[in-house]
C-alpha cells in the first residue's frame, strides 16, 4: 500500500512493533544479568529457532485467526502426532522425516474432516472433535508401544507431546529456516488472493479465483507451519503459539498487513524468550512457556490496545459520562430559566437535582470550574459564558434539526449527522447561511 | 448525477453471439435430496433490470451462486451474451448477501472496493495507483468518499450496503447479480440505491436483484421473475406481476396483500 503520509494509528503499531524487537535484542543481556544464563551454542540455537517457528506462527496465525478457524489449527495439530510415530518406525530418528510423517497424519486428519463436513449432516466443531481425538489416540498408543521397543533411539520422542527445545540441533534450525523462507514467499506471492478469499470467498469465486485451490494452499501452508514448530511446542499446545500472535497483533491495528507483521515480532518475541528460559532447565518444557509468553502479550494487547482494549473503553466511558454529565446539566439549566422568562433566570437547587439526580454534582461541578453557573443561595445561575456557550449549543442543534429536514430540499453536501460537532466545521459556510435562512426569526436574535 | 467511467474500452469479449444477456437452461441444484431450485429456464434480455421475487425458501439465493458457479449444479447450462461463464467472466458484477462476511475483518473501506479490480488484475498482480483512482470514483457514485480510509467495522449497515456496491461497480461489468441489497437498509440508503441500479441500468447493463419487498416491485423493476423452487412466471413486470401469479407463488397467503400490491403495479 502506498503509505507516504502515516496516520497516529500508524505509527502506534510500527512503534510497537520498533519497541518488542528492541524488547527481544535487551533480553540477551538481561538474560545474561538475571538468570545467570550462559550464551552457549546450544542456547543461541535454541534461542534462534524459537523466533523463527515464532514469526513463522504469528504470519499463518492471524490467516487462522481470521478465518475462524483457530481450533481446526487445534485439531491438526493433534492429528500429527500418529504421523511422527509412524514415520520413526518406518525411517528412524531423523526430523526431517518425522515431520513429513507429522505432516501427512495431519493432512490425512483435514482431508477426512472435510470429507465428513461434505458427505455427512455432522457439524464442524463435531468434525474437529472427531479427528482431533481419533488421531491423537492414535499417537498416544503408538508412542506407548514404541516406548515398549528396546532401542535407546527412540528417547526423547515423546517431547513431541509438550515441546523440547533443548533437543533442537543447528541442522534443525537450518531445515525450519529454509521451509519457512519458503513458506513466507508463498504467502507473499498469494498475499491478494489469501486476503481476498478470508475476507470474502464467494466474491473471490464470482471473480474467476479458484477458492478450492487458494484455501488448500492456505491450508497446506497452515499445517506446514503447525508440523515445524511440533518439537517445539508440541501437539497439545502448538495452537497457542499458532493463534496467539494473531489475537494480540489484532487488537492494535485495523490493517491486514500491519496485524501480519506485528504477529510475526510478537511470535518471533514469544518464541524467542520462551525457548531461552525453558532452555535454563532441561525440565521446563518449551511449549507451555512459550504460550505463557504469548498469553501475556494477548493479555496485554486486549486490556491495552487504544479502540479495542479493556482499559480503553473504561476511559472513553469515564469521558463520555463526565462529559455528558457538564452538557445536558447546562441544558437543563438553560431550559428551565427560559422557560422562566430569562436567560439568567435562577434555577432551584431541587429542580436541578430532581431531574439530573445521577450526574449533576459532576456537572454542576464542572460548569462551576470552567466559570458557566454559579452558585445562588438555594439555587444557581447561569454566567454570560454558560449563556453564551447555552445559546451557541441550541442554535448549533437546531440548524442540524434543519439540516436533516432541508439537505435534500437545498442540495447541500452529504455529510455524516454528528451533532456534538459545530456544523459549520463540517458544512460550507455558504451551505450553513441556506440554513440559518431557516431560522424562525426569534432564533436569529 | 452519473458520468461515465473514465477512459474505460468497451470489453473485448463483448461481440453478441446472442440477445440475451443471460440464458439459462434446465438449471437444477439439489443441497441434500430434495431440489432448491429445480428445472429453471430464464432468459433475460439485455439491459433489463429486473427482480427475482419469492417466498422464503425459494431459492433466490441458490439461483443467483449456481448461475454464477459458486455451488455444484444438478444439472442444466448456464451462458451469458451466448458463452459460457468461463469466458465471460469479465462481463459479470456480484453483489453478495451484506451478512456473508465478517465485517470485523482488519481492512478500510478502499482496499474492499479495491477487491472488485482483483479479478482484472489476475493472479499475484498487486493493485496500485490506477486501482486506487478507480475505487475512489466508485466511493463517489455511492457517497462515501468521506469514508475512503474507515475501517470496515465502523460502518454503519447502510455504509457496508454501499461499499459492497461499489466493489461490484468497479469491476464495469455488463451484467450486475445482487443478493438482497436492500436488506435490513434505511429509506434513505435504500433510495440510494435504487438511484444507482437504475444509473446502471439507463447506461444499458443489465442487473439482477434478489427482491423480499412485494411493494415495491413494480416501482423499481421493469422485469420481473417469479420464483418458488421452478420459475412461476417471467417477463416484463406489467405482464408478470398479476395477483394469479403471485398467488402461484406464495399460494393463499398474499390474498390479503393483493390490494396494496396491486395498486402499485397499475401504477408501474
Amino acid at each position: 500500500m502506498p503509505g507516504a503520509r502515516l496516520s497516529a494509528a500508524d505509527k502506534r503499531v510500527w512503534l510497537i512493533i520498533a519497541g518488542i524487537v528492541l524488547l527481544g535484542a535487551l533480553f540477551i543481556p538481561l538474560s545474561l544479568v538475571l538468570f545467570d544464563l550462559r550464551f552457549t551454542y546450544t542456547v543461541r540455537v535454541v534461542a534462534l529457532g524459537g523466533a523463527i517457528l515464532g514469526l513463522l506462527s504469528g504470519v499463518l496465525g492471524s490467516f487462522a485467526v481470521l478465518r475462524q478457524e483457530s481450533l481446526l489449527g487445534d485439531a491438526l495439530s493433534h492429528a500429527a502426532l500418529p504421523g511422527v510415530a509412524v514415520a520413526f518406525l518406518l525411517a528412524g530418528r531423523e526430523l526431517s522425516s518425522l515431520l513429513v510423517g507429522a505432516g501427512i497424519a495431519s493432512w490425512l486428519g483435514l482431508r477426512f474432516l472435510s470429507a465428513l463436513l461434505h458427505t455427512t449432516r455432522i457439524k464442524q466443531d463435531t468434525a474437529m472433535g472427531i479427528v482431533l481425538a481419533a488421531w491423537f489416540a492414535a499417537g498416544i498408543a503408538l508412542l506407548a508401544y514404541i516406548q515398549s521397543i528396546p532401542d535407546a533411539s527412540q528417547a526423547g520422542l515423546d517431547h513431541f507431546i509438550f515441546g523440547q527445545a533443548a533437543a533442537i540441533i543447528e541442522r534443525d534450525v537450518t531445515l525450519v529456516s529454509a521451509v519457512g523462507l519458503l513458506v513466507l514467499l508463498l504467502v507473499a506471492l498469494f498475499w491478494k488472493e489469501f486476503k481476498l478469499v478470508t475476507f470474502d470467498s464467494e466474491f473471490a469465486g464470482a471473480n474467476g479465483f479458484r477458492i478450492g485451490f487458494i484455501n488448500a494452499v492456505l491450508s497446506t501452508l497452515i499445517v506446514v507451519t503447525i508440523v515445524l514448530g511440533l518439537q517445539l511446542a508440541g501437539v497439545i499446545l502448538m495452537v497457542g503459539m499458532l493463534i496467539a500472535p494473531g489475537i494480540a497483533a489484532r487488537q492494535w491495528t485495523h490493517k491486514l498487513d500491519q496485524m501480519v507483521i506485528l504477529a510475526a515480532v510478537f511470535g518471533a518475541f514469544a518464541g524467542g524468550v520462551g525457548a531461552v528460559i525453558s532452555a535454563l532447565d532441561s525440565d521446563i518444557p518449551t511449549g507451555p512457556m512459550i504460550i505463557v509468553v504469548s498469553f501475556v502479550l494477548v493479555l496485554l494487547s486486549i486490556t491495552l490496545a487504544p479502540g479495542r482494549g479493556l482499559v480503553w473503553s473504561r476511559l472513553r466511558q469515564r469521558a463520555n459520562r463526565r462529559r455528558f454529565a457538564a452538557i445536558n446539566t447546562l441544558r437543563d439549566l438553560y431550559r428551565y430559566a427560559l422557560a422562566h422568562g430569562a436567560e439568567d433566570y435562577p434555577v432551584p437547587d431541587d429542580f436541578i437535582r430532581g431531574v439530573r439526580a445521577r450526574s449533576v454534582e459532576s456537572g454542576l461541578r464542572q460548569l462551576r470550574g470552567a466559570g458557566q453557573v454559579m452558585a445562588l443561595g438555594e439555587g444557581w445561575r447561569l454566567t454570560e459564558e454558560g449563556i453564551a456557550w447555552a445559546r451557541e449549543d441550541r442554535r448549533n442543534q437546531r440548524l442540524w434539526d434543519l439540516y436533516r429536514l432541508y439537505n435534500d430540499e437545498l442540495g447541500l453536501p452529504v455529510i455524516q449527522e454528528d451533532r456534538r460537532l459545530d456544523i459549520g466545521a463540517v458544512l460550507p459556510a455558504a451551505a450553513v447561511e441556506q440554513l440559518e435562512n431557516r431560522l424562525e426569526p426569534s432564533e436569529t436574535a | 448525477m452519473w458520468t461515465a467511467m473514465p477512459d474505460r474500452p468497451e470489453p473485448p469479449g463483448m461481440d453478441r453471439t446472442s440477445e440475451f444477456a443471460l440464458s439459462v437452461d434446465d438449471l437444477t441444484v439439489a443441497y441434500q435430496e430434495k431440489p432448491a431450485i429445480w428445472d429453471i429456464d430464464l432468459e433475460v434480455p439485455e439491459g433489463v433490470l429486473m427482480g427475482i421475487v419469492g417466498p422464503n425458501g425459494a431459492g433466490k439465493s441458490t439461483l443467483i451462486k449456481a448461475v454464477l458457479n459458486l455451488i455444484p449444479r444438478a444439472a442444466g447450462t448456464v451462458s451469458f451474451y451466448g458463452k459460457p461463464y468461463e469466458r465471460a467472466r469479465s462481463l459479470v458484477g456480484y453483489v453478495p448477501q451484506r451478512g456473508s462476511v465478517d465485517w470485523d475483518f482488519p481492512t478500510s473501506v478502499i482496499d474492499v472496493v479495491t477487491m472488485g479490480l482483483y479479478g482484472k488484475l489476475g493472479w499475484f498482480r498487486r493493485p496500485g495507483k490506477r486501482e486506487r483512482e478507480l475505487a475512489l470514483f466508485a466511493l463517489e457514485q455511492v457517497g462515501l468518499v468521506d469514508f475512503v480510509d474507515r475501517q470496515i467495522s465502523q460502518l454503519s449497515g447502510g455504509q457496508q450496503q454501499r461499499s459492497f456496491l461499489a466493489r461490484a461497480l468497479v469491476q464495469d461489468a455488463q451484467i450486475y447479480f445482487m443478493d438482497e441489497p436492500f436488506a435490513a437498509v434505511d429509506a434513505v440508503t435504500e433510495n440510494a440505491i435504487v438511484d444507482i441500479l437504475q444509473a446502471l441500468n439507463k447506461r444499458g447493463k443489465t442487473v439482477l436483484v434478489v427482491h423480499h419487498d412485494l411493494q415495491t416491485v413494480a416501482q423499481y423493476f421493469d422485469w420481473v421473475t417469479l420464483l418458488n423452487v421452478e420459475v412461476i412466471a417471467t417477463g416484463p413486470t406489467a405482464a408478470v406481476f398479476t395477483p394469479e401469479n403471485l398467488r402461484k407463488t406464495y399460494g393463499g397467503q398474499v390474498a390479503s396483500l393483493n390490494g396494496g400490491i396491486l395498486a402499485g403495479a397499475a401504477g408501474g
